[in-house]
């Protein structure tokens, strides 16, 4: 990063911060959106059941736990075994919800999902805490790799929401959906932004949340909040930033993104929570070099193509130029 | 398509999905039928050029027992919710197994013809559920068969219904740790509706599989897991029988295993226990060979 840019200083953080939420102090949060929309949904659609491998409480999964006991299995540390056992279910007319942390989905049960679900696209929806930098727990825990390895994977629906809102309309929005599904988990106590913005989650769809004439965030994730806090902090600086976010890696709305980023031939800004390598900034480019879209400038705000460091969150984000300080810092730089 | 050798020497079969109710076969008919399928999957493996004969002869007699006598079955009805599910992990003996579904009536006799012959022909190298009625997984890869037999028989369980899910695994294949990570749920989860059986015939692709990777005492380890486990000659379809048809969730909680001991290759003398069959190209000289020694049923 650019030793040139002050990081405004900050409180001592201590190793909860690893873990704690996204949410900044005084935000607007609503605890387990993902564990209360599954139970919730699963009072009406019997067809739902619930596994994890031993991070029910972690995928917020215990909420659905308590509230359909007799729907809910646990099946250990054993990724492979969640998602097979997940395609059984499936294959017999059930719709599991199987949790788990991402990195383990994406790097370890790989050719479970791959070939035992993709393959026979079975109505199976992995649900997965920890996509890409929200912990400080290191490399191990980081998935900061996801969406490049599951792009590639055909019949594979892939979500990745904002907020509380984004994750309570989404869970209703995958199980309508006839196939499998990888949404990436915001868990605990998750932020509250899209409300004010008369936001609505529809699979396959991206959402244009604000315009602004002098450039254009694309984002998906809690980047979207990244995105959002930017635009208003470049406000004041009379710098009018849009925001579109994408909530829907794959299938990607083609569409909805050739308009905007043809408009104006303002500057083109992709902003994710994952590798700057096979994400969702270089969908973006490929499509919009495929389209013959040629916005003013293109740049892509994501983690580097390294294994990241462990520590405090904030001080992570910082460090990784996902803050929204240092976001609008970088967009200025560019204009 | 020209009338080759191998499909000449093609014993008759029965019509695609046959109306008539099934009678479970006579031990005398079942043994005819475990030799019409290494028949069969000789000449299958003749029109593709080459094949996994090792494995798939290992099996040729679990496979028999399975769909002639013990799995209820529609072959009208492949998806017939009541029906006992078979999972056939060791898929790379595909041609044992549509050798079964075809004479017992799922598929079409003469997709038999086209095994693998050219792209888009039905009986791929694998067994696929999107293009086989009565394959109830795909397989392939190896390992994922009892993980989702699992999923299968849990789901069995939560609907009330009185299906089995059989699961056949190759030796080799239980290296995989997700065959282990099975294990230990289907003791959990009292699964008395799965019945998972080992074709243990001892030889992976690069030796020996006890030099490949030791497993030890398999039915000891089995029962460590909480199953109730069993070991058995898998040639002797009479010893076969009464291990695989237990009834259906007889209470005593457990998940089944069978052990089933058998020779790579069994049924060809050149072919057993070698190697070098595990897959290899077959000459027209050895073809005649083959059918040659499978004239007459195993004893």
């Amino acid at each position: 990063m650019n030793d040139a840019i002050k990081i405004p200083a900050k409180p001592r953080l201590t190793t909860s911060a690893m873990i704690a939420s996204l949410a900044t102090e005084g935000q607007r949060t609503k605890p387990a959106p993902f564990g209360h929309a599954l139970a919730e949904l699963a009072e009406t659609r019997r067809d739902i059941v619930g596994m994890t491998a031993d991070l029910g409480k972690y995928t917020d999964l215990h909420i659905f736990a308590k509230a359909h006991p007799e729907r809910y299995f646990q099946m250990g540390m054993a990724e492979q075994l969640l998602i097979m056992a997940a395609a059984g279910m499936a294959k017999e007319g059930f719709m599991p919800f199987a949790t788990t942390y991402a990195v383990f989905a994406a790097r370890r049960a790989y050719d479970f999902l791959c070939l035992a679900v993709a393959e026979e696209n079975l109505n199976v929806k992995v649900v997965c805490a920890l996509p890409g930098l929200t912990t400080g727990y290191g490399p191990s825990h980081q998935a900061t790799d996801d969406l490049a390895i599951f792009r590639a994977m055909p019949n594979l629906t892939i979500v990745d929401p904002c907020d509380a809102l984004d994750i309570e309309q989404a869970v209703p929005a995958i199980a309508a959906h006839n196939g499998p599904v990888y949404m990436r988990l915001l868990r605990g106590n998750v932020p509250l932004v899209l409300d004010e913005y008369n936001y609505k989650f529809e699979l396959g769809k991206a959402k244009l949340l604000r315009d602004g004439g002098d450039a254009l965030i694309i984002s998906s994730g809690f980047m979207t909040m990244r995105a959002l806090e930017t635009a208003d902090i470049l406000r004041a600086d009379s710098v009018d930033v849009g925001v579109l976010h994408v909530p829907t890696i794959k299938p990607l709305d083609e569409e909805t993104i050739i308009r905007e980023a043809s408009r104006n031939g303002r500057m083109v800004i992709v902003a994710e929570n994952h590798s700057v390598i096979g994400g969702l900034g270089e969908a973006v480019a490929s499509l919009l070099m495929r389209s013959g879209v040629r916005p003013a400038a293109f740049h892509q705000i994501a983690l580097p193509d390294a294994f990241l460091d462990a520590g405090a969150l904030p001080t992570l984000h910082d460090r990784y130029g996902i803050s929204a300080e240092m976001m609008s810092t970088r967009v200025k730089s560019w204009l | 398509m020209a009338v080759t050798p191998a499909m000449s020497a093609m014993p008759a079969t029965p019509s695609y999905a046959a109306a008539m109710p099934f009678v479970p076969l006579s031990m005398v008919q079942l043994r005819e039928m475990a030799r019409i399928n290494r028949v069969d999957c000789t000449n299958m493996y003749m029109a593709a050029g080459n094949g996994h004969f090792g494995s798939s002869f290992s099996c040729v007699e679990i496979l028999t027992a399975l769909y002639f006598s013990v799995m209820r079955v529609d072959p009208a009805n492949p998806d017939w919710a009541d029906r006992d599910r078979h999972i056939f992990s060791k898929g790379h003996a595909a041609p044992t197994l549509y050798s079964s579904l075809i004479r017992r009536g799922f598929m079409p006799a003469e997709w038999m013809h086209e095994f693998e012959t050219e792209v888009g022909v039905k009986l791929m190298t694998h067994p696929s559920r999107r293009y086989q009625p009565g394959v109830d997984v795909s397989t392939g890869a190896l390992g994922h068969g009892l993980s989702i037999g699992v999923g299968m028989a849990l789901a069995g369980k939560m609907d009330r219904k009185d299906y089995r899910v059989f699961v056949l695994l190759g030796d080799g294949e239980i290296n995989e740790g997700s065959v282990w990570e099975a294990a230990m749920s289907a003791a959990k989860y009292k699964l008395d509706n799965l019945v998972a059986i080992v074709d243990r015939n001892g030889l992976c692709v690069d030796g020996r599989a006890e030099d490949v990777m030791p497993m030890g005492p398999l039915k000891q380890r089995w029962e460590a897991f909480g199953w109730e486990t069993f070991e058995v000659d898998g040639h002797d379809i009479p010893a076969l029988l009464p291990l695989l048809d237990v009834l259906r969730n007889q209470g005593n909680a457990k998940p089944r295993m069978i052990i089933a001991n058998t020779i790579k290759g069994k049924g060809v003398s050149f072919m057993e226990d070698v190697r070098g069959w595990h897959a290899d190209v077959i000459t027209p000289a050895q073809y005649a060979c083959v059918v040659d020694e499978l004239k007459e049923p195993l004893q």
